[in-house]
């Protein structure tokens, strides 16, 4: 039964990464169509090419005026991971996305990580410390962070930057802690004053057993789906923070393709991006429904009928 | 705890009132420069200092804080309304149109918001006048900030279209057209209402991620994000220091929406 529904949320995330890969696909061919310049090859203003020259280039082109075989080709280069040509970089834009894809990921990593641990970390600790203002720190800390643009958090780290290494890894740490922070504190607190809680409380467990084994444990599953906002939350943040830090990642490279309005390279790189969001989506809403079936029923319409 | 939401009342109103009373605060226009008086230090003339085109710095905050505190609202209202218009029909449709809407949604909040207001914005002219650049930067968040507005906007009304009340309205014959309007949206408004208000943060913080990376609202408009560009010489910052009032003012109204937000969520029904 319950390998039955994993595998029906299986094929549902696969289903739905496979028609974001395509709309998005479609998506970012339009805008790639829609753009300024497309159309137009600043070869044929070369005037060393002669009257044939030019118009072989102008009939090579002429196959992308073709909207339905322009898509057909847009989609079947996407699936063998051809992502077209930068016209500002004037290099492939797989070329620039594998040169620059790990540093972001490895970026994104520790300070995904470390939002998340130092958030629960947090959360946990306030919820055992149940003192009347115990939560004062982290609250004004995270009501800090969420009203600060990650520009700003980033320029802040870049002027600490001599002091605490990778400015890009902590900015990131900082977006990321006061969601993860708010969230669990609340899952948490809901969790704490459950009769189950009530009853451990009462039983005379220590305060660390309750909380690890019958406040945090139960609460795991919900707190398991921050692991995919948290991965969106650090990809949005990713652009302002990496051109502050002048870290030469994907972020980066969108910024400069937005400012040379290098349209092919910044639809691949969106499509890209929100794959990888899917995808840890997907995991996370799959790990869930491992961890807590009935939590994936909950969400699963089929299951739920 | 009481006073807290008295005291965020307090200080966005004199924010707004302070940047509705820009013309009569500031000594100077936001564009006019003073070339005697480049990089200027604080003084009665120029109360913040000038920047490195001798700029008024305290007019250009009142104005860039009226561009961002009536802007942000306006796109606000603009993403709630289409959040409204979609979430709203497709919990009351339900079915086919309910599933569709919901997989759109999921599929528009998967892109990036950043990357996709980026793609979007690039395909725009960015030498456009500084009126424009205003226009389309808050067009553009308003018009990709519905998703997630959408999503609660849809839940709940699917929860008032179970009601018992409509259930009844629905039976003693009344128009689906009707019964959307008079009975649904009028109940819906506390949700839609909640929505705006935080939205208005958002748009805010994206305005100021957009100036800053020199996508915002274009030169001479002031904003804050395109004030806080001149955050990025730390020597300077540390040399003036009144260089971060766009700053702490931006993270003062932010932190005083969200905390009238708060307040909100957590009074008694």
């Amino acid at each position: 039964m319950l390998a039955s529904g994993l595998l029906i949320q299986v094929s549902r995330q696969v289903r739905r990464i496979a028609l974001t890969v395509l709309l998005g696909g479609l998506l970012g061919a339009t805008l790639v169509r829609l753009g300024p310049g497309f159309g137009v090859d600043e070869r044929e203003l070369d005037s060393r090419l002669s009257a044939e020259s030019q118009q072989a280039i102008r009939s090579q082109r002429a196959r992308d005026n073709n909207i339905a075989s322009f898509y057909f080709r847009y989609l079947a280069g996407l699936v063998h991971g051809d992502f077209g040509f930068s016209q500002s970089l004037n290099r492939p834009v797989s070329e620039l996305l594998k040169e620059r894809l790990p540093l972001t990921v490895v970026s994104l990593g520790y300070g995904v990580l470390g939002g998340i641990s130092i958030g629960l970390a947090l959360a946990l600790l306030t919820v055992w410390w149940h003192a009347p203002g115990a939560d004062i720190v982290p609250a004004v800390l995270s009501g800090l962070c969420l009203a600060s643009p990650a520009a700003v958090i980033a320029l802040v780290f870049l002027w600490l930057g001599p002091w605490i290494g990778e400015a890009s890894r902590w900015a990131i740490t900082l977006v990321v802690f006061p969601h993860v922070y708010r969230y669990a504190k609340n899952q948490l607190v809901a969790t704490s004053q459950s009769p189950h809680v009530v009853a451990a409380q009462a039983r005379g467990l220590s305060s660390w057993r309750v909380l690890w084994a019958h406040v945090f444990t139960p609460a795991a599953p919900q707190l398991a789906a921050l692991a995919g906002i948290s991965v969106s939350l650090a990809f949005g943040a990713s652009i302002p923070i990496e051109v502050i830090c002048d870290t030469p990642g994907i972020g980066q490279l969108a910024w400069r393709a937005a400012l040379d309005r290098d349209l092919p390279l910044l639809v691949t790189i969106t499509v890209l991006v929100a794959l990888m969001t899917l995808v840890v989506n997907s995991l996370a809403d799959i790990a869930l429904a491992l961890c807590a079936p009935s939590e994936g029923a909950a969400w699963n319409p089929r299951a739920a009928e | 705890m009481k006073l807290k939401q008295p005291i965020a009342l307090v200080v966005l109103a004199v924010a707004v009132a302070a940047s509705l009373g820009a013309g009569w605060l500031a000594h100077h226009s936001y564009a006019d420069q003073s070339r005697e008086f480049i990089s200027a230090p604080p003084s009665a003339e120029f109360w913040l200092g000038t920047d490195e085109l001798g700029r008024d710095r305290f007019a250009r905050l009142l104005y860039g804080t009226r561009v961002s505190l009536l802007l942000a609202p306006a796109a606000a209202l603009l993403s709630t309304l289409i959040a409204a218009l979609i979430g709203g029909a497709a919990g009351f449709l339900g079915g086919r149109w309910e599933r569709i809407v919901t997989a759109g949604v999921d599929l528009f909040l998967s892109l990036p918001w950043l990357f996709l207001l980026l793609a979007v914005r690039a395909l725009l002219p960015l030498n456009t006048p500084p009126v424009t650049s205003v226009t389309i930067t808050f067009l553009l968040l308003g018009c990709l900030g519905w998703a997630a507005p959408a999503r609660i906007i849809r839940a709940g009304t699917r929860t008032l279209v179970n009601s018992d009340y409509l259930v009844q309205a629905s039976a003693s014959g009344i128009s689906r057209w009707r019964l959307f309007w008079r009975h649904l949206l009028p109940n819906l408004r506390p949700i839609l209402l909640a929505q705006f208000w935080i939205s208005v943060p958002v748009f805010i913080l994206s305005e100021a991620n957009l100036g800053l990376l020199g996508l915002g609202v274009s030169e001479p408009l002031p904003s804050w994000g395109a004030m806080l560009r001149e955050l990025e010489n730390y020597s300077t910052v540390l040399r003036n220091p009144w260089m971060l009032a766009p700053a702490v003012l931006l993270v003062v109204v932010v932190s005083c929406l969200q905390l009238l937000l708060r307040t909100e969520e957590s009074a008694p029904c």
